[in-house]
């Protein structure tokens, strides 16, 4: 295995930790828009107040390492996306300072202003990762200098608008199991109901994307077919998704938890596997696709960030653990608010 | 106007915003290591550990802006400027990379145990968050300041087949500008949030509220001001300028307005900058002093702004400008953590009101010094995006409209007006809540 492909595997391992990380973030986000009592809104932004930040860093250590490994396919995917990247920023902003900003007035207006910011910069940014993830899928207009933008209106196309309500969709349930972990009584129970109603969207969602997919893109399914790999991993999808069901309904939500985390590892690895060797297809024609080797730097560069990398991934990931043991468990509203 | 002007401006609005939150909160990160520590004191701990409950407070809103702006940041830089991405990535990326890997991580993960663990993990646990916090940012701040000096003084790497590649981290890492910036930047932030805090215990002074503790934050502040206020001169400011003058000459000439190459340089104290030449109208001069200062030897020779070329040359009006004000502040800073000390010494502090008045009303000056420093860097480091590799203009991306880079502009405004106003608002609300 040379160096190109080893990024191109922990490019997806970043992706996974991101997606699995800030995804429940982002579901919780999502649901606290259809959360009414003012205590259960609480106990639902205390759920993520301690971790949010540190789970949001997956994004920031990961575009920093594409930058460093892939940088052709940095400076396309950003410029390309211009406008989808302000709107993600700006929906990351606000939902920042939304949960950091809540409970710093008692008054209702300033909370539930707050609260819908939180909500709606969550639910927006789960979306433009899909929309953009949709676009990537579909193959962008490169050419041969590599460069290009795309209009914000082309770059909203129902294909890509229903890969974002998957995302969406995906980071909803997988917040909802979260929640049944950080809550109890009738807000549990809630969140339970929660998770049916975006399992059932997310299976349809998900069918719908498979058959738009082989009709738009089919030679995302090329890779695929020819790697036994695939078999297994779309085994554990499926198996995942039917056991999160199961696991909800005998109120098993740690094992919900590991398979919605399984569920969403399968799927990007699945993509993965159907993208590889390329990193961005080019719509244009596949030659000028950017690829593991011509948007990659220099093989000291990869080798230099490999070193980084495997003396600080297994410090993160221990100290990651390390945090979210101690805030495991049921939500405790009953200190003073904030710290 | 162009695409080129309006992502610098977009750069240059966006960086300057997210810096004053990151001043403020690599300087608190390192009191709060200190207070915390002083928590542990058998019986004044527990004042302490109040005192640092609410800074906590104070740092946890500036920390999230920090962050949410933050990451515009690592983002702009591929959205606005692709080509000199593409250029440079291989070792500009590796720098941003390790920013994250190496010290961001660090921080945000022991922020939320900082900020929300005082009872659930032991006393000595908590006190080795805020550590971790506070090394994170200082790591953090390390990295992106090695990519900024990699810009300014470029080093480690050959240029083959139209791009940069790294051919020595340790060159690229230790370029000739990084240390010399890396404590002048770290002793700024420092004394922002010594004057930061200090304002704020003299608030609580002059409204009479929360004295014991008013005055025990106002020791420590005065002295770490004065402490780093000096040091800010001498020796990292110091070092910083002989650094520019050996590496960016160009920029050196164009701070100090040094018009003709000549030995016995003359120090120009005070002078108004002019668009016709010399570039300076009323210069009050000490005749050697730049020389002297600069080079060790009243004699030394220092190039003219006359002998280089003038498309190599930056904006001469705004890095005189930005310098000069910095350095006139950085000598206040000196004078007023000087005189609080003399007053703090003689055990007359609180009687002085007017100069609590004042202490309160320069909370926001080291910000703006540091806001100046940068520009003046910046600006006198055009027009290399890289200097002497690649010109600011061809690291643009070519392919977005103006047009929407003129409404993110916009809308960048709108926002970061609107967190400055809740900032505001926010930290004088905590200090009501507390007292």
């Amino acid at each position: 295995m040379d160096l190109n492909t080893i990024w191109f595997l922990l490019t997806g391992v970043f992706l996974t930790g991101y997606a699995i990380l800030d995804g429940f973030d982002l579901g919780i986000g999502i649901l606290h828009l259809f959360i009414r009592k003012e205590q259960d809104r609480l106990i639902n932004m205390r759920a993520i107040s301690p971790l949010w930040d540190g789970n949001e860093v997956w994004l920031i250590a990961g575009t920093g390492s594409l930058f460093a490994v892939f940088p052709l396919a940095y400076a396309t995917i950003l410029s390309a996306f211009y406008f989808l990247f302000i709107m993600l920023l700006f929906s990351l902003i606000f939902r920042a300072i939304s949960i950091e900003f809540r409970n710093k007035e008692s008054s209702q207006k300033w909370q539930h202003f707050w609260d819908r910011g939180f909500g709606l910069g969550s639910l927006t940014a789960s979306f433009i990762f899909g929309v953009m993830l949709g676009n990537i899928i579909n193959g962008l207009p490169i050419n041969k200098e590599g460069i290009f933008a795309s209009d914000i209106i082309l770059l909203l196309n129902p294909y890509s608008i229903m890969i974002g309500l998957l995302i969406l969709t995906i980071f909803t349930m997988h917040g909802g199991i979260y929640m049944t972990l950080k809550t109890d009584g009738v807000l549990q129970e809630k969140m339970r109901r929660s998770v049916f109603i975006s399992w059932i969207a997310f299976i349809i969602l998900y069918s719908s994307a498979i058959i738009s997919t082989l009709i738009i893109s089919p030679i995302m399914f090329d890779g695929l077919l020819n790697r036994p790999l695939s078999f297994v991993l779309a085994f554990i999808q499926f198996a995942t998704t039917i056991f999160i069901v199961m696991a909800i309904k005998r109120n098993r939500f740690i094992s919900a938890f590991v398979s919605s985390s399984l569920l969403i590892a399968a799927t990007i690895c699945l993509l993965g596997l159907s993208l590889f060797p390329l990193l961005v297809p080019s719509r244009i024609d596949l030659l000028y696709s950017l690829t593991i080797y011509n948007a990659a730097s220099r093989p000291y560069t990869l080798f230099v960030m490999l070193i980084i990398a495997s003396i600080s991934f297994p410090l993160v990931i221990a100290y990651s653990v390390y945090v979210h043991r101690i805030f495991k468990g049921k939500v405790d509203t009953s200190e003073e608010e904030g710290y | 106007m162009d695409v080129v002007l309006l992502s610098r401006l977009q750069f240059f609005l966006t960086i300057c915003f997210h810096f004053i939150f990151v001043s403020i909160n690599i300087g608190l990160s390192w009191l709060l290591v200190t207070i915390e520590l002083f928590g542990w004191r058998k019986n004044s701990g527990v004042i302490y550990v109040g005192i640092a409950n609410f800074l906590s407070r104070l740092f946890g809103i500036t920390f999230v802006i920090g962050v949410a702006t933050g990451i515009v940041m690592e983002f702009q830089i591929g959205m606005n400027w692709a080509r000199f991405s593409g250029f440079a990535g291989d070792i500009f990326g590796t720098l941003l990379a390790s920013e994250g890997l190496i010290a961001f991580f660090l921080e945000s993960s022991f922020l939320g145990l900082y900020l929300f663990g005082r009872n659930k993990v032991p006393h000595g646990i908590h006190w080795l968050s805020i550590l971790m916090v506070a090394i994170g940012s200082t790591v953090s701040a390390f990295w992106i300041i090695s990519a900024n000096s990699w810009q300014q003084t470029p080093a480690g790497f050959v240029i083959r087949e139209g791009r940069a590649e790294l051919t020595s981290l340790r060159d690229v890492v230790f370029n000739p500008s990084t240390i010399p910036r890396f404590f002048h930047t770290i002793d700024a932030s420092l004394i922002v949030a010594s004057f930061f805090v200090a304002g704020i215990a003299s608030y609580l002074l002059l409204e009479n509220k929360k004295i014991d503790e008013a005055m025990k934050l106002i020791k420590i502040t005065i002295i770490t001001g004065l402490i780093f206020s000096v040091f800010q001169l001498f020796p990292f400011g110091h070092n910083h300028a002989i650094q520019v003058a050996l590496t960016q000459p160009e920029k050196f000439a164009v701070y100090e307005a040094v018009y003709e190459t000549q030995s016995h340089a003359p120090l120009i104290i005070f002078g108004i900058p002019t668009t016709t030449e010399p570039g300076i109208m009323w210069p009050v001069k000490i005749p050697g002093l730049l020389s002297l200062i600069t080079f060790g030897d009243v004699s030394a020779t220092i190039k003219g702004i006359k002998d280089f070329p003038p498309e190599d040359m930056p904006p001469r009006i705004i890095p005189f400008v930005s310098f000069h004000i910095m350095v006139t502040l950085g000598i206040y800073f000196i004078m007023v953590m000087l005189y609080g000390a003399v007053q703090l010494y003689r055990k007359r502090l609180w009687h002085k009101k007017i100069f609590l008045k004042l202490l309160f009303l320069s909370i926001p000056l080291p910000i703006v010094a540091s806001e100046l420093g940068w520009i003046a860097a910046e600006v006198g480091r055009q027009p290399w995006i890289i200097y002497k590799i690649m010109k600011t203009g061809d690291g643009a991306s070519t392919a977005i409209p103006a047009s929407n880079i003129a409404s993110s502009v916009v809308l960048f405004i709108l926002l970061y007006t609107l967190i400055g106003i809740l900032y505001v608002y926010l930290i004088r609300r905590e200090i009501k809540r507390w007292t």
